[in-house]
Formats: structure tokens, sequence, C-alpha cells
């Protein structure tokens, strides 16, 4: 995996702290045009890794990349699935069956589901799984996925309600079909480390929050260094700057201090802000 | 250990699910939906015993708590059936279509001494009761107005088959989007007493608004504006802001935000910056112990679960409060079938009334 890997949050209107702010990164990059240039220059500063949502918009700089295969020849997407609001808005609209039958492809898997009624069979459930994962993958087809990620709420969604399986579904399914290997993101870092252990996960990537103010770090910041120094995974740091509350130096500072963190993945809205924080990443993981 | 009963297993159900799920200090001991599947799938991937009928759950398991997280028309039934048996109770909301119900559910609960809330998790968001806090130090001076708003993405097509699109089922804006507004304005200021001019309008649903919007009257002649829309998807989740203006001062917060413009600091301790004055999230959030959608979805329920387990009667969200919310809600029902007032265009025209009587306003009845 590589050190730092550009995300995605700027170009969707997710701000963490301010809905102005996120508004107005949301009008920017109404325009694909200003998503492509600034990716393009992240790219150009040697960041070869877009960790991204399987949101819609998504699909247009698939095609982008696409159509210019010399441009692109190192990138590769981290894709990051599925885009929860998607799915919790066509719940809200239409109700689970309905929102299930919208978004799988073949009709079968859910009239299966249906009709085992009062049993339901594992099988069925694995297939519908599966085939969920398959529509998410689509706008990727052709390019370059090694990592997919699942989405903190869905992750932490299972994790709470106990479905342990449910890991266990989505990182065969992605082996096996994509040839890559699965992540996991996660608000729950500590909890979610014992149940892949249970399943047999080994050695897995999990992205967290990992930052110095202890922000959304849930079971505490202490518990989350003692995890990153002792047990054997590949934590990948979101929000290191929580979400800008700490100043970037310190934050990378924190962040690379914590020696056994695999990569780094933030976001930015400005050329300066990439190359700002890529050189601190830089400077302090030689030391 | 509570012993705690779900029962709904909806987009909030499922949420609770994993939650509750999670707390040191409870045990799931059963879950409950109509849906047989869902229910199936639920108890083969995570051990939970299910039930298909919420009595039949509360007949077999030995419960402390239950957690109603089904379509508001059930609530009433369900709240009772479960005080009557001694229990203690989370509901979400809103809490009951209809007042009188709620009224007595609220008066059962209290004979009952059982720990009763409602789910307006607003009331657990670090930001707003950032603002109640200045807000109850008078940081604004005396207030004279109130704005809140809530907008977001629910229904953007001419459709919809659930039971949110069913006003008697407790769907639409106002039950859904606007009583969080609204109740968000009875934590922070109070109650209004009467409302006027309500528009209850329809987008795209056939059966319910997709738009609220009305005026609050509040005892110490302060008013108030309330703006719901659930059909803007500009907005990638519900968004709601509460503005208000006092004589010393304006204050804008939202869910991530507390902005303050503070005319006279002098002798506040409470807000020591003059002028513009932005906190953030990250300054007053609290940590809980396990993270799904937002920090106040647990920390709602951990409320509930420590007033159980310490044994204290009052609840920052209790049934009683959130009958006050309803007697607004009710209130607006009211006052969008009432009289307008026509616009003269010069020659003599009379008032206008959609149903020919009533007044202007409409009293919030409650107690």
């Amino acid at each position: 995996m590589d050190r730092v890997l550009f995300g995605d949050n700027q170009f969707f209107g997710i701000n963490h702290m301010s809905e102005e702010k996120a508004r107005a990164q949301a009008i920017r990059f109404a325009d694909i045009q200003e998503i492509i240039d600034l990716l393009d220059a992240a790219y150009d500063s040697g960041i070869h890794v877009f960790m991204c949502t399987t949101h819609d918009r998504i699909a247009e700089v698939c095609a982008h990349v696409r159509l210019h295969p010399e441009r692109y020849s190192k990138l590769e997407f981290y894709p990051c699935m599925p885009y929860a609001h998607k799915y919790a808005n066509a719940v809200t609209e239409h109700g689970t069956m309905e929102a299930l039958k919208r978004f799988l492809p073949a009709e079968g898997a859910l009239s299966a589901l249906v009709r085992g009624g009062v049993s339901v069979a594992r099988r069925d459930v694995e297939g519908m799984a599966r085939l969920l994962i398959d529509a998410e993958m689509k706008m990727f087809s052709g390019l370059k996925t090694p990592v997919i990620f699942l989405q903190n709420v869905v992750t932490d969604l299972l994790l709470g309600m106990g479905i342990k399986d449910g890991f266990r579904i989505f990182a065969d399914h992605v082996r096996d079909r994509y040839k890559a290997e699965p992540g996991f993101i996660t608000m729950n870092m500590p909890r979610l480390l014992d149940v892949l252990e249970e399943v047999g996960i080994e050695n897995p990537i999990v992205c967290a929050n990992i930052n110095k103010l202890g922000f959304r770090m849930c079971g505490g910041i202490e518990l989350y260094e003692k995890a990153i120094a002792s047990r054997k995974f590949r934590p990948v740091a979101m929000s290191v700057l929580a979400s800008g509350a700490i100043n970037p130096r310190e934050a990378i500072e924190y962040v690379c201090r914590q020696k056994d963190i695999k990569s780094i993945v933030f976001g930015a809205s400005s050329k300066s802000n990439i190359l700002n924080t890529k050189r601190l990443i830089e400077e302090y993981s030689v030391a | 250990m509570v012993n705690v009963g779900l029962i709904g297993l909806g987009k909030m159900g499922l949420s609770h699910l994993a939650i509750v799920n999670t707390h040191p200090a409870v045990k799931l001991v059963g879950i409950c939906d109509s849906a047989s599947y869902l229910c199936s799938i639920l108890h083969k991937y995570t051990g939970i015993e299910v039930f298909s009928n919420y009595r039949e759950m509360l007949d077999k398991k030995s419960l402390d708590a239950v957690i109603i997280a089904t379509p508001s028309r059930f609530h009433g039934e369900m709240v009772r059936e479960a005080l009557n048996r001694g229990l203690h109770v989370f509901c979400e909301k809103p809490f009951c279509l209809d007042v009188s119900d709620g009224l007595d559910l609220a008066e059962l609960a209290e004979r009952k001494g059982v720990v009763n809330q409602v789910g307006y998790h607003y009331r657990f968001v670090g930001a707003f009761n950032e603002a109640k806090r200045l807000l109850d130090a008078h940081a604004l001076g005396r207030l004279h107005h109130v704005r809140v708003e809530a907008y977001g993405p629910v229904v953007l097509r001419p459709k919809g088959a659930t039971w949110r699109s069913k006003g008697n089922e407790g769907g639409g804006c106002l039950y859904d989007y606007a009583c969080h507004a609204i109740d968000i304005v009875n934590y922070l200021v109070g109650r209004p007493d009467a409302v006027s001019g309500t528009v209850l309008n329809r987008i795209f649903s056939r059966d319910v608004d997709d738009e609220v919007y009305a005026t609050m009257h509040f005892a110490d002649g302060m008013t108030g504006m309330i703006a719901a829309n659930w059909s803007d998807d500009s907005l990638r989740r519900m968004s709601t802001q509460v503005t208000l203006w006092g004589t010393n001062g304006r204050m804008v917060v939202d869910r991530q935000e507390v902005k303050t413009f503070i005319r006279n600091a002098a002798g506040g301790a409470v807000a020591a910056k003059e002028g513009w004055d932005i906190r953030h999230t990250t300054d007053f959030h609290s940590d809980v112990w396990y993270y799904l959608r937002g920090e106040e979805y647990s920390a709602q329920l951990d409320h509930f679960f420590q007033c159980i387990v310490e044994g204290r009667r009052e609840n920052i969200s209790s049934f009683e409060s959130a009958v006050q919310t309803d007697c607004v809600v009710s209130a607006m029902l009211q006052n969008a079938g009432e009289a307008w007032r026509q616009v003269d265009s010069g020659s003599r025209s009379p008032t206008l009334s959609p149903n020919g009587s009533g007044g202007f306003l409409s009293a919030v009845m409650g107690r």
C-alpha cells in the first residue's frame, strides 16, 4: 500500500466542521472538471491512489481516467462502498424490500429471499451481498482497484449488530472476484480488530480516525495507540487533521509518530494544501 | 445488566440495534418486527432471539426496558402495553399522533415511576447543548426572534409506498422533519403559545405534506419562524439550523457549529468574545462507547440506560416534553386549515377563508 492516499470527502459536500464550508465545496465541485483538476494536482505531486466513495459522480471520474490510460498509468482506486446515503434515502422513500429491488441487478436473488420467507437460506443472503458489491464495483470496470473498502456506516452497523460473517463474505468476494485486498473503515477500531481476528481475517487493512485530538476514536486515544503499536494489522489513518481542528504540522507529526501506521488518507480542496500535507507526511515519515 | 427488547427494525430500529447491542451495561434479549425474512436473517447471523409479535416478546422475555421504533401510529398502543407491565420505555419520534393519547401516556409513565424517553436526538448534540448553555445564561440578552430550518432529501419524486407517505400513520414532512425542528426550539427557548400562518404544501407526495412553514408566538412576545422541506436534495442528509436574535446579539447553531455575534460581552463569562465567534463540534463533542452515524444516537441511548441504572426520574427528552412537541404539531395541523387574508387589489373584497371559519392564530393546547 502507498504511504499517501488522496480522499474524496471535499468533493461531496462532506465537512465535519462546517455546513457552510461543505456547501461551498459542493458548489465548486459540481463541475467535474474541478474534481479532475484537483485529482491531477494530487497525481502530479506523486499521490497515485484515489480512495473514493462509490458515489454516482465518481463514475464520471472513472470514465475520464479510462479515456486517458497513459495520463493515469500509475493511478489506482481504492473504492469505498457503499455510498450509504443512497441506500438510506431509498429505504426511507421506498421501504426496505423495494429499495433492495432497485439496487439489485437481477430479480432472482431477491425473489428467492422473499420466497424463503421465515427460513431465509444463508446462500441467498450471501448471493445478494455479492450482487450488491458487484453493482457498486461496476463503475471501476477496467481500472486498478487493489484495495476495496467497506464504508464505516456499514462496517459499524454489522459490527454493532454482531453480523460477523458479513466481514468474511465481503473479504472473500473482494479477493475472489476482484483479486483485491479487503479493507474496513470504522469509527470503532479496537472492537473491529477483535471481530476481524475472530472471523479469521488476518493482518487486515483497517482505516479509522487517528488524530491527536482523539476526535471520533471510540474506545479512546490510548487504546488506539496501543492497538497500533501491538496488533497485527495495517492501519490507514483518516481524519488526521480532525477536520482542521489541529494545525497541519502538529497533526502530521502526531500521526507519523505512530510508527506502525501504513498509510495516511487526506482530502484537500486546493493544490497548495495537497502539496503542503504531502510534504509534511514525507518530512515526518523519514525521521 | 439492563435487559432490553427492541420493537421495529426499520432504519432507526436497525441503528438502535447496533448501538444497544454494544452497550456495556445492556443485554439485548429480543428483537421484534413483522417482516419475517428480516428477523430470520438477523437471527441466523447474530443469534439474537426474534419475535414477529411484540406481545409475545413481552410475555416470554424478562425485560427491564423496551425500545419502540415502529411507525408512529403504533406508538400509543405499544407504549401503553409496556408501561402497564412496568417497563422503562424509549420511543421513537414523533411520540403520539393524538395529543390526548400522549398526555395520558406521559401521566401513566409518571405514575409507574419508570424512565421514559423519546428519540429527539438533537437534544444530545454537543453544539445544540452549547447553544442552550449560552441561552440559559442570557448571552444574547432578551430574545425576540428564533428561526428554525430543516431541509433534506427524502421525497424527491412523485412516488413512495411506505408509511412515511401516509398522513394517518405519522408520515409527511411535518411529522418526520418539522417535529425535530419544533422540538429543538422547545428545548432551546421553550414551547410557543400559538402558531399562525401555517402552510403545509405538497410537492411530490400525494397524501402528505412535503414542506411546512409557520409562524410561532411565544409568551414573552418573542416570535419564531419554522421552515421544513424534505424534498431538498441539495443536502446529502437532513440538516437543521436554528438562528436566534436577541437584544445582545445573534446566534446560528447547527449540528457542527455554534456561531455567535455578541454585541456586548461585558459581565458575561459565558461568551467572552464580542463580535463574531465560531466554534466547532470538535470543541464540545463528547466521547461515546460506540459510534454510528453521529455521537448523538449513542448519547441518547446511553442517557436512557444511565437513568435506569441510577434510578433517575428526570429525563432530557421525556414523554412529557415530547407531548409538548406533539401539541405544536397539532396546532399547526389545525392552523393550516384556517383563514387567509386576501391581498386587496384596490377593489373591496372580504377575508378569504379556505373552510369558512376560524381565526388567524391557533393556540397550542397542552398542559
